[in-house]
């Protein structure tokens, strides 16, 4: 019974593998165009619904872009030609990954320069002038004559 | 050089403090995508008229040689806003003189063609685009969306959305005003 009932949700959990929003139309006959078509599609973000990317949204757009895309890849294009095209049009916005240039410096380096100067602060912080002087067992010559003045004087006093 | 170090937090907090107080503004609208097209030439498509209409279709080069500051829009008969914006732009083209372009999209001609006659057709030319080609050659995310082309083939403003009321207008009407100023100073 439990056997059955496992294979039963497997079965339909394989199922749910091909519920994406590639229909069966676009898809290519070429396995290996088509694996490139897919892991491109996924790079590409669709200008509609903005935060997915063309291979998983259902969008009118998405569809045309993705049927775009496969239309490239048959047609000989590199997997870099491809985006190019895109870029063309749409702009580095439909680029989940931006691309390295003098306007996204700052974005790229950002995270790596925050890291470094929090890194540093700690390190100040932790073995910084502050922490580097040691407790020393010895008193200095002034302050071993200002304690004995005050015991002398307790003692007299008492 | 103490005191300087002192001055870092300051300043990043300055840095952030202005990053945030840009990204909190409310006019700015953190969807709107940067079209590439702008100070572009057209880009390159062709569109056969749609049918029954008898309106001539759309290719670059009409848009290129139209010796006119040309505006160019996408519209389809299943897009709502479309509706509201067309008596904006018939009331441009007749009391401004604007001369419009339309593209077709992803609309079936004979619906098109229904729309055109309930509404009136204040294009001058309209293309068929029905499998949204050329839409992607402009770059567009939706209908309507609506472009200033300079009389000598640049793409100088590009609106997304319908432009209705009066900020929409006001803002789509000073972006003409400088694409014609352009011309006239010009020649």
């Amino acid at each position: 019974m439990i056997k059955k009932l496992l294979i039963a949700m497997s079965v339909f959990l394989s199922m749910t593998a091909f519920a994406f929003a590639v229909e069966p139309d676009e898809i290519l006959d070429n396995p290996v165009l088509e694996a490139r078509a897919r892991a491109l599609s996924k790079q590409v973000r669709c200008v509609v619904c903005q935060n997915q990317d063309i291979d998983s949204s259902n969008a009118g757009v998405a569809r045309d872009l993705r049927i775009l895309v496969r239309e490239r890849l048959t047609a000989g294009d590199s997997d870099a030609d491809v985006l190019a095209y895109l870029v063309a049009r749409y702009g580095d916005y439909v680029l989940f990954k931006p691309p390295w240039k003098p306007s996204t410096y700052a974005l790229w380096l950002a995270p790596g320069a925050m890291i470094l100067f929090g890194g540093l602060a700690v390190v100040f912080v932790l073995t910084g002038p502050r922490r580097r002087r040691k407790p020393t067992d010895k008193l200095s010559d002034a302050d071993e004559i200002e304690i004995a003045e005050i015991i002398r004087k307790n003692t007299v006093e008492n | 050089m103490r005191r300087l170090f002192f001055a870092i937090p300051i300043l990043i907090v300055l840095v952030l403090g202005g990053f945030l107080l840009w990204g909190l503004n409310p006019n700015r609208d953190p969807s709107a995508i940067p079209s590439v097209l702008i100070s572009q030439p057209v880009p390159e498509f062709q569109l056969q008229p749609v049918e029954g209409v008898d309106r001539p279709g759309l290719s670059t080069v009409d848009l290129a040689q139209a010796g006119d500051v040309v505006v160019v829009n996408v519209f389809a008969s299943w897009c709502v806003p479309c509706r509201a914006e067309h008596a904006v732009l018939t009331r441009m083209v007749q009391q401004d003189g604007v001369r419009l372009m339309g593209i077709n999209y992803k609309d079936k001609p004979a619906d098109a063609r229904g729309w055109l006659e309930d509404l009136g057709n204040p294009y001058e030319r309209i293309g068929s685009d029905l499998k949204g080609r050329a839409g992607i050659e402009w770059g567009i995310s939706g209908v309507p969306e609506t472009f200033i082309i300079g009389a000598d083939g640049v793409v100088l403003f590009r609106y997304v959305g319908p432009i209705i009321g009066p900020d929409a207008e006001t803002k789509f009407l000073r972006a003409l005003e400088q694409a014609q100023a352009m011309v006239g100073g010009r020649s």
